[in-house]
């Protein structure tokens, strides 16, 4: 059944890359269900600087999430409860920014950072996948706020609330799921990210700039296989309980947007 | 002045060539497979969420894991040589890595590829589809239209909007295609963002780096324009 193939395509890759990462190497070349399992590779990994790595991505994530949010919630909230002169062309403009070549941005950011001092900081990276991710934030936190009934905010003003009570006691709670989905989103591109961060980093590097660098033959490095395994294991991992969450906002937030 | 080097040396069309053959490729079969998702989610059917969940997975998963999923899928004591030794369909691991096996590479990006992002385009659909009003579809039942006929003069027409902008994202995003690129073709197969990527952090050449950059965008301009075009014309009638 179509399904199931479905399934598998999307599944054993997944599931075999895990299944390599915690098997014993030599078992691993030698069966095709490897026997032997261990977490030597996960641990060596570890060791030689993905942690460091994975920490540094998750702290590029969360900064990610909080400039692009400051810019860009306004600006969705604006967009998805107003209407206003140019709107159509603002959204229009937003639409483009979303399509914007990250690595026209990147190379000469890394240029204009060695000279005012963000090359190699974290903040640096975040800078520009607040840059990546704001077009998203914006487009699609305004479909979240549209779809908080205007009826709700306009009741609370008649009730004596001013503008920012009814944002912080009505609409914000109302709009908390699917902003949070919003959220997980900006921290999957950010964590996944990987040309920006390769460019404007060399020693602060995030996971993904990490594994590019050690795994790419031609380029210097060339990993052994178990550390290619851990390191797609380690990359894959937050998005298992980030799709379960925002599954159900896949519609909202790639569907009705333009 | 750099992006006029790089146009007028060897590298050029070799890059641009890849670049463009590895959209034309991986573009379409994404549109194809989509639709066809489309539709079988378009059933209700035992295990369809589950189905949907990992259909639409690879959308969180980072294009530098997908990358080494594939390799782990492919290399010489990869899943599939294996299962096929195993299976005696081979006696020789298929060689997929390596510059002698760059169009086995190249197929191994393809693949990747297909695992990787065709989800984005299907979301695009699927939503769309979910718009389209069920009588139509209904009525087209009743009238004794073929699944051909519906789907060529019913389903289409009515997606048309989300393929178009499914089709022009992913169009876009092809364009820069960079660590699927890099870590199963190494540099083998160059393309835009490999290039970019090359020329400033091993060559540490960052004006031409932005030269290559530069391509990308108008690249991205240029396909935009045409759809934007294409896009136009009926709404003009």
């Amino acid at each position: 059944m179509a399904a199931v193939l479905l399934v598998l395509w999307i599944g054993i890759p997944l599931a075999y890359t895990f299944l390599a990462a915690l098997a014993d190497v030599q078992s691993y070349y030698e069966q095709l269900l490897p026997a032997r399992y261990t977490l030597e590779n996960i641990g060596m990994f570890l060791q030689l600087g993905a942690l460091e790595a994975a920490l540094r991505s998750l702290a590029v994530a969360v900064l990610t999430i909080i400039i692009s949010f400051a810019l860009g919630l306004p600006a969705g909230y604006a967009l998805g409860r107003w209407a206003f002169r140019g709107r159509e062309a603002f959204r229009l403009a937003i639409f483009s920014a979303r399509i914007f070549p990250v690595m026209i941005m990147a190379v000469p950011m890394a240029s204009l950072f060695i000279s005012i001092g963000l090359y190699d900081t974290l903040i640096g990276v975040a800078f520009i996948h607040a840059a990546l991710a704001l077009p998203f934030v914006v487009l699609i936190t305004s479909s979240i706020f549209a779809s908080v009934p205007k009826e709700l905010e306009e009741a609370g003003m008649v009730f004596g609330l001013t503008r920012w009570q009814v944002f912080a006691r009505i609409t914000a709670p109302l709009a908390a799921p699917g902003l949070t989905a919003a959220a997980m989103f900006t921290f999957v591109i950010s964590w996944n990210e990987a040309f920006a961060a390769t460019i404007l980093a060399s020693r602060e590097r995030t996971l993904p700039a990490l594994t590019v660098a050690t795994t790419v033959a031609g380029v210097g490095g060339a990993a052994p296989d178990p550390y290619k395994f851990a390191s797609a294991a380690l990359l894959s991992l937050p998005a298992f309980l980030i799709m379960a969450y925002m599954r159900k906002y896949l519609t909202v937030m790639w569907g009705s947007q333009r | 002045m750099p992006l006029v080097a790089i146009v007028t040396s060897k590298r050029f069309l070799e890059v641009l060539g890849n670049t463009l053959l590895l959209v034309a490729v991986v573009v379409p079969l994404q549109f194809v497979l989509a639709l066809a998702a489309t539709l079988l989610f378009a059933e209700s059917f035992r295990g369809k969420e589950i189905a949907l969940y990992f259909f639409v997975l690879p959308l969180a998963v980072s294009d530098v894991a997908a990358a080494l999923l594939w390799y782990t899928m492919l290399s010489p004591r990869g899943f599939l040589n294996k299962l096929l030794l195993e299976l005696g369909v081979v006696s020789q691991p298929i060689q997929f890595f390596g510059y002698a096996f760059r169009h086995m590479e190249f197929l191994a990006i393809v693949l990747c590829e297909a695992w990787r992002a065709t989800a984005i385009v299907f979301v695009n659909i699927y939503a769309g589809y979910q718009m389209i009003d069920r009588e139509l579809i209904e009525a087209s039942e009743v009238f004794g239209l073929s699944f051909a006929q519906r789907l060529r003069h019913i389903i289409l027409p009515l997606l048309k909007p989300s393929i178009e902008s499914a089709l022009l994202i992913r169009t876009l995003f092809a364009l820069q295609t960079f660590a699927p690129v890099l870590i199963l073709a190494g540099l083998d197969i160059p393309v835009l963002a490999t290039e970019t990527f090359y020329v400033y952090a091993q060559l540490f050449d960052a004006p031409k780096a932005s030269a290559w950059a530069l391509l990308i965008g108008i690249l991205t301009f240029i396909v935009s324009s045409v759809y934007v075009y294409i896009l136009r014309t009926p709404e003009v009638r």
